[in-house]
């Protein structure tokens, strides 16, 4: 009796329903917490795992030995690389291809990498203006890695304790 | 130049330059109205992002103001495609039967004492009866698509628009009862005198209902079924694509202003302002923006308009039977009590809104 009479007085009174309102009222002057995307960004870890880079030792000397580690661990298949034995004796690839549609950014090759060649930098505003584009060459990746050197070699700096 | 000009303006048929005023006086109301229409689309976009805590359309033009100019120039590109196996002329008739009920209301509406298109004495009778008319083009273009989506959206719409013309007309009668009158005018005058006076106190209920039928009759949130997104993609306008749609979507605000514009005309005393008769209007210099005028009646209809965006932003849709249990077994009774409770206070003399 006294709940139906407590049913009867709340649905006539709206209760419910300016409950509901006044909770969207309260979110309506809420700070907002949309991110402005080009003008602001989220933070960033340096484990971030973005494009592909090829780094070079300090004397310009190309880091990659083409053990073919990456080749194999690559769970996508995007990584294609064939090699030659040079002059001075020494093994290095003659073609170290990424197929970024394939890529799925894992990092496994990072990880397998014996010396620290093929890296995964924060950069991730990128795009390809053809099919063929998206198959980013060894020159490619070694200028990319030319290019983002500095902040490459800091965030290894940052999680060197931790590999 | 000028002389002249009035000299050539009494040289016309009297016949004619009737005419030529009617006709500038509803392009006055039909172009802000449509501005209003594109802007109203802008307003919910942003209202129900801020109470999702995001920040809404603010990239086209500063802070996104130019969101509906755009939002309407891509509409008018985009190719109107008509299913093959739909009737032709009904598909492109529907839209326009479904816009023009809705622009014509708009002809009784007094803005501000005397500032009204057509002052006829049945204007509320006018309104019903044209109002109803909208579902009509609803059901012709669920019809005419020739899909089983709009179809049934068509059937939802006409069952829910007629269960909640019924309350509607109804909480409508007990404003008749209380000003004696069926003139919109004469309604708001009755009002007249301050706050107090204002219908929506003797008549609380009726305004809930009337607003609630309101929401229900143009097929918004939370009674949207006609439009289901879940259930039956988009209703009765799925198959509408470009200008055709576009005239759907006017229709659909023109009828929100229009039912706010409604409410705020019978309950809340239209232009007259709540500071009616208070030391405010007195002030010099800014006392005519407390006093009556048509700015007041543009303040509550944003009001009732930010009331449809904010139930659109909180409340989840109906079921159909939920709807229909609404209409006919809690808001028309609940009319009924409360227009017995008028005719019992006006037969014993006892009429504060008096």
């Amino acid at each position: 009796m006294i709940s139906t009479l407590k049913h009867y007085v709340k649905t006539f009174t709206l209760f419910e329903l300016l409950q509901g309102l006044s909770v969207t009222g309260k979110y309506f002057f809420k700070k907002k917490i949309t991110i402005q995307y080009p003008e602001q960004k989220t933070p960033m870890s340096p484990r971030f795992r973005g494009h592909h880079a090829l780094r070079r030792y300090d004397n310009g000397e190309e880091r990659c030995i083409a053990c073919k580690l990456c080749e194999a661990t690559c769970p996508a298949l995007a990584i294609k690389i064939e090699s030659e034995e040079r002059e001075d004796g020494t093994r290095r690839t003659t073609r170290y291809d990424i197929d970024m549609f394939k890529c799925i950014y894992c990092g496994f090759c990072e990880e397998a990498c014996p010396v620290d060649a093929i890296v995964e930098t924060r950069v991730f505003e990128y795009h390809f203006e053809s099919r063929e584009g998206s198959i980013i060459t060894k020159d490619e990746l070694l200028a990319f890695g030319d290019k983002h050197e500095t902040q490459i070699a800091k965030d290894r700096a940052v999680e060197a304790a931790y590999r | 130049m000028i002389e002249s000009l009035i000299s050539f303006w009494a040289s016309l048929p009297i016949a004619l330059t009737t005419v030529i005023v009617i006709l500038l006086k509803i392009v006055a109301i039909i172009l802000p109205l449509i501005l209003a229409v594109a802007y109203t689309t802008y307003a919910e976009r942003k209202v129900i992002g801020y109470m999702q805590i995001r920040m809404g359309p603010n990239r086209v033009g500063p802070k996104g103001w130019l969101q509906p100019i755009a939002d309407v120039v891509k509409l008018m590109f985009k190719e109107v495609i008509i299913p093959e196996k739909s009737s032709r002329f009904v598909f492109l008739f529907a839209p326009i039967m479904v816009l023009a009920p809705a622009l014509v209301a708009w002809s009784v509406i007094p803005f501000a004492d005397g500032m009204v298109l057509a002052d006829v004495n049945a204007g509320l009778l006018f309104v019903l009866a044209i109002t109803s008319l909208d579902v009509f083009g609803v059901i012709l273009a669920g019809w005419a698509s020739n899909s089983k989506y709009a179809m049934l959206s068509a059937m939802r719409v006409g069952a829910q628009v007629v269960s909640y013309e019924i309350a509607m007309g109804f909480a409508l009668v007990g404003v008749l009862m209380a000003s004696n009158s069926l003139n919109l005018s004469d309604i708001v005058n009755a009002q007249a005198g301050g706050i107090d006076n204002w219908f929506i106190w003797p008549l609380f209920g009726l305004f809930l209902v009337y607003f609630i039928s309101g929401v229900a009759e143009t097929n918004r949130a939370p009674f949207d079924v006609a439009e289901g997104e879940s259930e039956i993609v988009a209703g009765f306008h799925v198959e509408y694509a470009g200008m055709a749609f576009a005239l759907f979507f006017l229709a659909e605000y023109a009828s929100m202003i229009l039912i706010s514009a409604l409410t705020s005309l019978m309950f809340l005393g239209g232009w007259l302002s709540p500071f009616e008769g208070t030391f405010l209007v007195n002030i010099p210099a800014i006392g005519a923006l407390f006093d009556s005028g048509i700015h007041w009646f543009l303040i509550k209809i944003m009001i009732f308009l930010f009331f449809y965006l904010w139930f659109r932003a909180t409340f989840p849709r109906y079921r159909y039977d939920q709807i229909m249990r609404l209409g006919w077994k809690i808001l028309i009774p609940v009319t009924i009590v409360w227009l017995f409770g008028e005719m019992v206070a006006i037969g014993l003399g006892w009429t504060p809104w008096a």
